[in-house]
């Protein structure tokens, strides 16, 4: 149960911005620009990001979710979230990605955590000062999404399925505010 | 030195968000909303939460600007002060110091906010929404800290560019300004 009254059976932050829509606008905005707005780095190098931060933050919503979109973005290549997440291994993706991974890693635990040789590792590895940029702010704003969909104890599935089809919309949909729901 | 390059003259979060200036956007508005839009907490205790969140996440940039916010609000210097030294013992009321006690729980994780805090909150005559917005603001507090400290954003050379900044939070808000910051190159102030 939720600590406050937001609409039953629906899950995770979607229920939050149901039940505060004026905010609920501008968060997706932000999440729909950082993860599919024209990049350098893919959608799924983006979403891993998302997944990682959430699975080191232990909110499990926004870990299953978003790890659901970044296997349906993989592909064939879907291993590597497992490997990345589960395994903590990082020897199936570039270099530059690891890197950047380790950036998002200290952000989440705090931002005076990341230190010049965690930039420089992935300057060298071929990283641009914007994806530098946006790497860090994926983090922050996950850590913020964590903490909203944990904070409020808002409704978190446990069937696995139900991630699946969610990543699916996620990458054909990406992120538009969802609608209020006909009573 | 900032971890990529932002203008020399704008200190914390203003250079990040004049750096890429579309994600500023949501953030800005989202700020806007929360900190300045219609709400039954004041402005002021609206910005306790920022403080609380931003001095217990260490992050001197956002700790002293929205201290500065927070103090001009309430034209003293007492709560905001004793506020982030213990909250239990600052002289606010139970409802406020209730969802603080939230907001500081959220800036560690959102797992450690319990069925008990959110019960002592709504005794206190916390409302859903209250605790909805205390909940978000910390949590954006926290993207806000790890934005400005991540990238290592500089602090400002001299501190009255936080009362200056604190006016503008005041009397402007949190969207950008119509005119943009060069009017805070050192040579060229008005």
């Amino acid at each position: 149960m939720a600590y406050i009254q937001v609409e039953e059976q629906v899950p995770g932050i979607r229920s939050l911005v149901l039940f505060r829509p004026e905010t609920g606008k501008y968060l997706y905005q932000l999440v729909q620009l950082l993860l599919r707005g024209n990049h350098s780095l893919s959608e799924a190098e983006r979403e891993l990001i998302a997944a990682y931060v959430s699975h080191r933050n232990g909110c499990i919503f926004c870990t299953n979710s978003h790890a659901a979109a970044a296997r349906c973005l993989y592909g064939s290549a879907a291993f590597i979230v497992d490997e990345v997440l589960i395994n903590r291994t990082f020897g199936c993706i570039s270099n530059k990605l690891k890197f950047l991974l380790q950036i998002a890693g200290k952000v989440q635990l705090s931002g005076e955590a990341v230190l010049l040789e965690d930039i420089a590792a992935a300057k060298n590895a071929g990283a641009s000062d914007i994806e530098i940029h946006d790497t860090v702010l994926i983090a922050a704003t996950f850590s913020m999404f964590n903490r909203y969909v944990d904070g409020l104890a808002s409704f978190t599935p446990n069937d696995d399925a139900i991630y699946t089809e969610m990543g699916k919309r996620m990458v054909e949909k990406g992120y538009q505010l969802p609608e209020q729901p006909n009573k | 030195m900032p971890y990529i390059p932002l203008q020399e003259h704008l200190p914390g979060i203003t250079g990040l968000l004049e750096y890429r200036k579309d994600t500023a956007e949501p953030i800005r508005e989202l700020t806007q909303f929360l900190l300045r839009g219609p709400n039954s907490l004041s402005e002021a205790e609206r910005e306790l939460i920022a403080t609380v969140v931003s001095s217990g996440n260490n992050c001197t940039f956002c700790t002293t600007a929205h201290t500065a916010a927070a103090d001009r609000l309430l034209g003293e210097s007492n709560t905001c002060n004793m506020v982030k030294e213990n909250i239990e013992t600052a002289p606010l009321g139970n409802k406020m110091k209730a969802l603080l006690q939230i907001a500081d729980k959220v800036r560690e994780n959102g797992k450690l906010v319990t069925p008990e805090l959110i019960q002592k909150a709504k005794q206190s005559g916390a409302s859903d929404l209250e605790i909805h917005d205390t909940v978000l603001i910390a949590a954006l507090f926290c993207l806000y800290n790890r934005y400005v400290d991540g990238l290592a954003t500089t602090l400002p050379d001299e501190n009255s560019y936080y009362n200056q900044l604190a006016e503008r939070l005041v009397l402007h808000g949190y969207t950008r300004l119509p005119q943009g910051y060069d009017h805070l190159k050192k040579n060229n102030s008005i």
